[in-house]
């Protein structure tokens, strides 16, 4: 049973996989590897320090390397975007849209979009707006009176996976997972931007459907 | 000569005034630097974690990144399907107790549901796919649907790789997330 389960996933999986390292979304697509716009992981949590607000965490560029880290930077020309459906046709009712300019990024919504789907543009002036935070220093953050807030810059990359071993059971060089993983991003960044919102801005449905995108202005 | 000086300081008095509160007032009104900046060159899409990289061929991946998720499930149900027998052959329920066909058909809409009314929580033992927190440990709790069995507990060698936790804690305080290496 093992075996043939671990040949299929060599099958599966080798023509896709070897070499690129498999951290939740990263490297996940041709396209967008190594680009500004390589999304690593979208986080929607509950806020531990306060139940009536929604936390959105969009990580990119990642894995970053400490040394990278220093130099990395958002890019002027890419939009981060958390679409929300609050209605469940997994239809974008409300968008919080990041852009960053100069040092700073601006943080836009929640709010109807202008039309669902793959071009978004900025209609309105933004909710808040942070500084961006240095790599090394101590976390900028921006607060809106209407109760929201926003942090942009490196942290450490919060997803954790032992990718190394992963990757040799695809190549067939090992059965399963070891008994102790390690941790294949350990000692790695990303750019983070985190946002929090009251949920009294999302609608009144118990829950909502949530996606991140990406996407390049010309 | 005196009530002219007075004239023309005065009407300068006004034009000052004048000019220094449309400035103040043009301030208060710069206008956003990213108004009306349009944003149509596609670039990466996520919603779980790792589906893309899992269950989507490499010729479909860009492709998945630039389908809206409401016509996901009829563009890559049956392709997710597929993917699902071919690393499992034995797969018939998962611990969720989900067959083939509505486990893919879940993941096939590739967006993260979240609760606005309780717990959010990717897997915490009580709940499922209500959110998703720093520390929930979304590879586990994947490989255990993938190859865990109906109770879970099968192919124990890929059902966990072993790796629980984050290399930093995270904060209960925003911004939540560590500070960088």
């Amino acid at each position: 049973m093992k075996r043939k389960i671990l040949i299929g996933v060599c099958g599966v999986l080798l023509s896709g996989v070897i070499g690129a390292l498999w951290a939740s979304d990263h490297g996940d697509t041709p396209a967008v590897t190594g680009k500004s716009t390589d999304i690593a992981d979208l986080y929607a949590f509950e806020s531990p320090a306060n139940a009536n607000n929604m936390v959105f965490i969009s990580n990119v560029q990642g894995p970053l390397s400490p040394a990278a880290s220093a130099g990395a930077a958002f890019d002027p020309k890419t939009l981060i975007e958390f679409n929300l459906d609050n209605t469940g046709d997994n239809i974008e009712d409300l968008v919080i849209q990041c852009v960053p300019h100069g040092n700073k990024m601006y943080v836009y919504g929640p709010l109807k979009p202008h039309q669902p789907g793959l071009t978004s543009t900025i209609q309105n002036d933004a909710s808040v707006v942070t500084e961006i935070t240095r790599y090394g220093s101590k976390p900028l953050v921006g607060k809106s009176r209407s109760g929201i807030t926003a942090f942009a810059g490196p942290r450490d990359d919060p997803f954790f996976f032992d990718v190394g071993q992963y990757i040799k059971i695809i190549k067939g060089e090992a059965k399963e997972f070891s008994a102790t993983g390690a941790d294949g991003l350990a000692g790695t960044n990303v750019l983070s931007v985190v946002v929090e919102v009251p949920k009294a801005m999302l609608g009144s449905a118990d829950k909502i459907n949530v996606w991140l995108e990406t996407k390049q202005s010309k | 000569m005196r009530s002219t000086l007075l004239f023309i300081a005065s009407v300068l008095g006004v034009v000052l005034i004048t000019a220094a509160l449309q400035q103040k007032s043009a301030q208060a009104r710069v206008a956003d630097p990213n108004m009306g900046r349009v944003f149509s060159i596609p670039g990466d899409q996520v919603g779980r974690p790792g589906v893309n990289v899992v269950f989507i061929s490499d010729d479909q991946k860009d492709k998945f990144n630039t389908t809206m998720p409401s016509a996901m499930k009829a563009a890559y149900h049956a392709m997710i399907r597929t993917k699902l027998l071919a690393l499992n052959p034995n797969y018939t329920k998962n611990f969720l107790g989900l067959d083939a066909e509505t486990f893919s058909g879940v993941l096939a809409t590739d967006v993260l549901t979240v609760s606005l009314k309780g717990a959010t929580s990717y897997y915490d033992g009580t709940n499922v796919l209500t959110g998703r927190k720093l520390n929930d440990d979304v590879i586990d709790f994947s490989l255990k649907l993938i190859f865990g069995g109906t109770d879970g507990k099968s192919n124990p060698g890929l059902s966990s790789d072993n790796v629980n936790k984050n290399d930093k804690d995270f904060s209960n305080l925003f911004p939540y997330e560590a500070a960088p290496w």
